[in-house]
């Protein structure tokens, strides 16, 4: 074996090189989310998040896509996190070792590698022109529910496996049934994973656009914000009416738009979604931390 | 204590969902049936924005009506309409070049405007007209350089939308009278944004857009010596255009009529003038 | 892993044992069934409408795919779909090649050299860049990496390398993050041993830790890889998207999944141009599905030998 340089010093070497690379990485974080907000900077104020785009005219706000992108992160939430936490679980807890459990996680690892616009497509077909809905905002959740379901399922799994076997096996020990358990002693201590996974598939959620081309659409017709009645056509909780989100719009203004100050709105756009991601990911870390002090706080 | 109370909170959610998931199944008709008066107008990418344009419009007029118009392309539009899941589809070609012609004899032809294509270059290209055998010969990939068509020594680069889009489609007809266009040397953007970019970014490029996308930062060339502006379109003197098309299924009815009747009608001419568009009626030619 | 006591009381079938076991049990089941019944309906989906291009529209898939001719809109149209296929895999490897080394340096950083550091800043900068919407990462792409390759390697500045740089780029949160869990994921005795033995902290991580955590690792690579291949809107805004297949890194290219975004709207359901395009949707798939089979047997097989 060729040792001709001191292991110490390959040893700081390779140290150095690991700071240095995971720095730039860090640096480039940082360049990007700087980029966009210098770009966008003029664009961010009050008027652009909350006034309704403009057609042809300059001067166009992104209040009603800001608001569908929440209203569907929050709808499709409402059906994955039930969905694939339940998933996590049984794929940690119960189920066992043989083909089926093989089939299954084969199923989760294709499903998430499916390109989002095949699942778009599927959604076109399904949730479009099967239910008869057209193009509706709760089409595009269900969409988007099914891209986000594999990666809530394994990041609950994740972390409900990580919960220290003592804890289990003290609750099993104390009489408690499986599932008393896993509801009442591994699911809160899983809490802090499970959460961050969630807030991963949200805001993926949040910035996808080929998905929801072809399921919530790319057009959204005239909210009244004073209408609160879910049923009503111009209500903006009406799940099932058309709804541009904010990364389609900026798909759509950079491929499509007329309107002459495209570029700016996409500056801002781009803008407003970056800061989402990291208001996301900032709650989900305040959010986290406070769930495990809370629960975790047996943790060893 | 806290965690049982969290857990049956989970449940509940959960069961929600499960009921929410179920509920929704049978089509929501609480909200699409119960409403009269809406109108879903799907497709070509081209025409949504005079479309949106008209939708917006026509709601001042109408209030009780809700028009909803939407992108996807001109195919997505033609298979929406004959399946019956959108009202009126959008497409820049005739039915019968995307459909088959059983289907394309279920719709109904709704010529709404015409839109002008014009071969554009990046600033940096000299070149202020081409004739009809130079673009030919430039998108079959015969002359590479600029300096072969009285411009500056400098290597042509031809970018081209996909071959299914309708403004490549009307380009081919018209400008290069069908000729088929070089393989495999030419780049290819999805859409007229990009093509607008990437013309103005990349150096001796030469593409084709739709009038509405004119603007600064790219050259539009002349055509056989004829500008490229709607006058000459209308007066049938630049002959690169196209007509729009909104089809409906069977004759148009209600909501569908009334808007396309709109659309075409005096109160929006000016609308469809600003926003780069030829309204039919001003045109002293037809095809 | 059941424990005797709660297999005894599975054993008891009664009102309690529903309440308490059943219930939950039967609901977190029928979950994760859920998912695996979704994912057979999505490939039977896929199945049908793609394999009409061979079955509706008498195609040949010998032709389909090792055909380099593709003129759709021709009066004898003919769909080969080699350079798509072919564009798909060079771009995908090119970024899995680009990525991994990077992602590697940063999952060790993170579990071995700082968690303190990692957890606080790397952990959120990754999770951050995940959440990056991909058409911003195309916008960014064209805007500022294009001009970039134009004028440092001359040529369009559109080409395979900007497609590979991006992919990378958006394939690193998978496989860092994943990579870190793997070496996380190993015994603490792993590394005390080796430091007991007198190895320095980068032979441990190089000797011991990298071939154990190697399953993990691979399973990272294999999403990352799915991931690039699935990739659409971002890569096509800047690999030019030129019919041919590439010579060089600077050269244009075309895949799978931006002749799908780009034809799928324009041409209507049904005929043997759109039937083609989902043709690639199930290749698409397929490819994945293969992917992820091999680096499941790569993992086993490493498993049983330690």
């Amino acid at each position: 074996m060729r040792r001709r340089i001191p292991p110490r010093l390959t040893d700081r070497l390779a140290t150095a090189t690991l700071y240095l690379v995971s720095g730039a990485f860090v640096v480039l974080l940082l360049a990007f989310v700087g980029y966009f907000l210098y770009k966008g900077r003029s664009e961010l104020d009050f008027r652009f998040l909350t006034t309704a785009p403009a057609f042809s005219t300059a001067g166009g706000g992104i209040g009603p896509q800001l608001f569908n992108s929440v209203y569907l992160v929050f709808l499709s939430g409402l059906i994955s996190v039930p969905l694939g936490v339940a998933a996590g679980i049984y794929l940690a807890e119960y189920a066992k070792p043989g083909r089926l459990t093989d089939f299954l996680r084969l199923s989760i690892e294709t499903l998430s590698s499916l390109p989002s616009i095949v699942i778009g497509l599927f959604g076109l077909l399904v949730f479009v022109t099967l239910t008869g809905w057209k193009f509706t905002l709760m089409g595009g959740a269900l969409a988007v529910t099914i891209l986000n379901l594999p990666v809530i399922a394994r990041t609950s799994e994740d972390a409900v496996r990580s919960v220290p076997a003592s804890i289990k096996e003290g609750s099993l020990a104390l009489g408690a049934t499986h599932w008393q358990t896993i509801a009442r002693v591994l699911v809160p201590a899983a809490v802090p994973g499970i959460v961050t996974g969630v807030i991963l598939a949200s805001g993926r959620a949040f910035g996808e656009a080929a998905t929801l081309l072809y399921t919530a659409g790319m057009s959204s017709p005239r909210l009244d914000f004073t209408n609160w009645n879910p049923l009503s056509a111009t209500s903006p909780l009406n799940p099932f009416r058309p709804a541009e989100t904010l990364a389609v719009y900026i798909w759509k203004i950079n491929s499509e738009g007329l309107v002459p100050d495209a570029r700016q709105i996409a500056d801002g756009a781009s803008a407003v979604l970056i800061l989402s991601v990291l208001a996301f990911n900032l709650l989900a870390r305040f959010v986290s931390r406070l769930l495990g002090r809370r629960f975790g706080g047996t943790r060893t | 204590m806290f965690a049982r109370k969290n857990l049956a909170l989970a449940g509940t959610l959960l069961l929600a969902a499960a009921l929410l998931l179920a509920g929704c199944t049978p089509a929501p008709s609480a909200t699409s049936a119960s409403v009269s008066g809406t109108l879903l107008v799907v497709g070509s990418s081209a025409l949504q924005p005079l479309a949106q344009k008209a939708s917006e419009l026509f709601a001042v007029a109408n209030p009780d009506a809700t028009v909803t118009v939407q992108g996807g392309g001109s195919g997505t539009g033609l298979t929406q309409v004959a399946s019956g899941t959108c009202d009126i589809g959008d497409s820049d070609v005739f039915a019968a070049e995307k459909l088959d012609a059983a289907t394309a004899a279920t719709l109904v032809d709704h010529k709404v405007c015409v839109v002008g294509f014009a071969a554009v270059v990046s600033p940096d290209v000299t070149v202020t007209s081409l004739t009809q055998q130079q673009l030919i010969d430039i998108f079959t990939g015969k002359t590479t350089n600029w300096k072969d068509v009285g411009g500056a020594d400098e290597k042509i680069v031809l970018i081209n939308r996909p071959a299914s889009s309708g403004t490549r489609a009307a380009f081919k007809k018209y400008a290069l009278n069908g000729a088929e266009e070089a393989t495999g040397v030419a780049l290819t953007e999805d859409s007229s944004g990009t093509v607008r970019s990437t013309v103005a970014g990349t150096p001796g490029s030469i593409s084709y857009l739709a009038f509405s996308y004119l603007d600064s930062s790219i050259k539009a060339l002349s055509f056989d010596g004829v500008a490229p502006t709607a006058a000459n379109v209308a007066a049938g003197t630049y002959g690169i255009w196209s007509y729009e098309h909104m089809y409906t299924k069977g004759e148009a009815t209600g909501v569908a009529a009334a808007f396309i009747v709109y659309m075409t009608g005096d109160a929006f001419k000016a609308s469809i003038s600003s926003l780069g568009y030829i309204p039919i009626s001003d045109m002293a030619v037809s095809r | 892993m059941p424990n005797p006591m709660a297999r005894k009381t599975l054993g008891r079938i009664n009102r309690t044992y529903w309440k308490h076991e059943g219930l939950g049990r039967a609901t977190v089941t029928v979950a994760g069934l859920f998912l695996s019944v979704l994912t057979l309906l999505m490939a039977g989906f896929l199945a049908v409408k793609g394999l009409s291009t061979f079955l509706v529209d008498h195609r040949s898939p010998l032709e389909f795919l090792f055909s380099t001719k593709w003129s759709p809109d021709a009066d004898t149209p003919a769909f080969g779909a080699l350079i798509f296929i072919v564009g798909s895999i060079l771009l995908s490897t090119l970024a899995l090649l680009i990525s991994t080394p990077f992602s590697l340096s940063t999952a060790v950083f993170v579990s071995e050299i700082s968690p303190d550091l990692g957890r606080n800043i790397l952990q959120p900068a990754i999770e951050i860049f995940v959440g990056i919407p991909s058409v911003v990462y195309g916008w960014i792409g064209l805007s500022v990496l294009v001009p970039f390759l134009r004028k440092s390697f001359g040529g369009l500045g559109f080409s395979l390398l900007a497609g590979s740089l991006v992919l990378a780029l958006m394939i690193f949160p998978t496989i860092a993050s994943l990579s870190a869990d793997a070496f996380r994921a190993l015994p603490a005795d792993f590394r005390e041993a080796s430091y007991a033995l007198g190895a320095t902290r980068w032979q441990t991580i190089r000797k011991v830790l990298l071939p154990a955590a190697m399953p993990g690792i691979l399973t990272g690579v294999v999403l990352g890889l799915a991931r690039a291949f699935g990739e659409a809107l971002a890569v096509q805004m800047v690999i030019g998207n030129m019919i041919r297949i590439p010579g060089k890194l600077t050269d244009a290219t075309v895949n799978l999944t931006s002749i799908i975004t780009m034809d799928m709207g324009n041409t209507a359901m049904g005929t043997p141009w759109n039937d083609v395009l989902w043709t690639m949707a199930l290749l698409l798939l397929l490819i994945s599905f293969l992917f992820i089979v091999l680096a499941r047997m790569t993992g086993r097989k490493r498993r049983a030998v330690r």
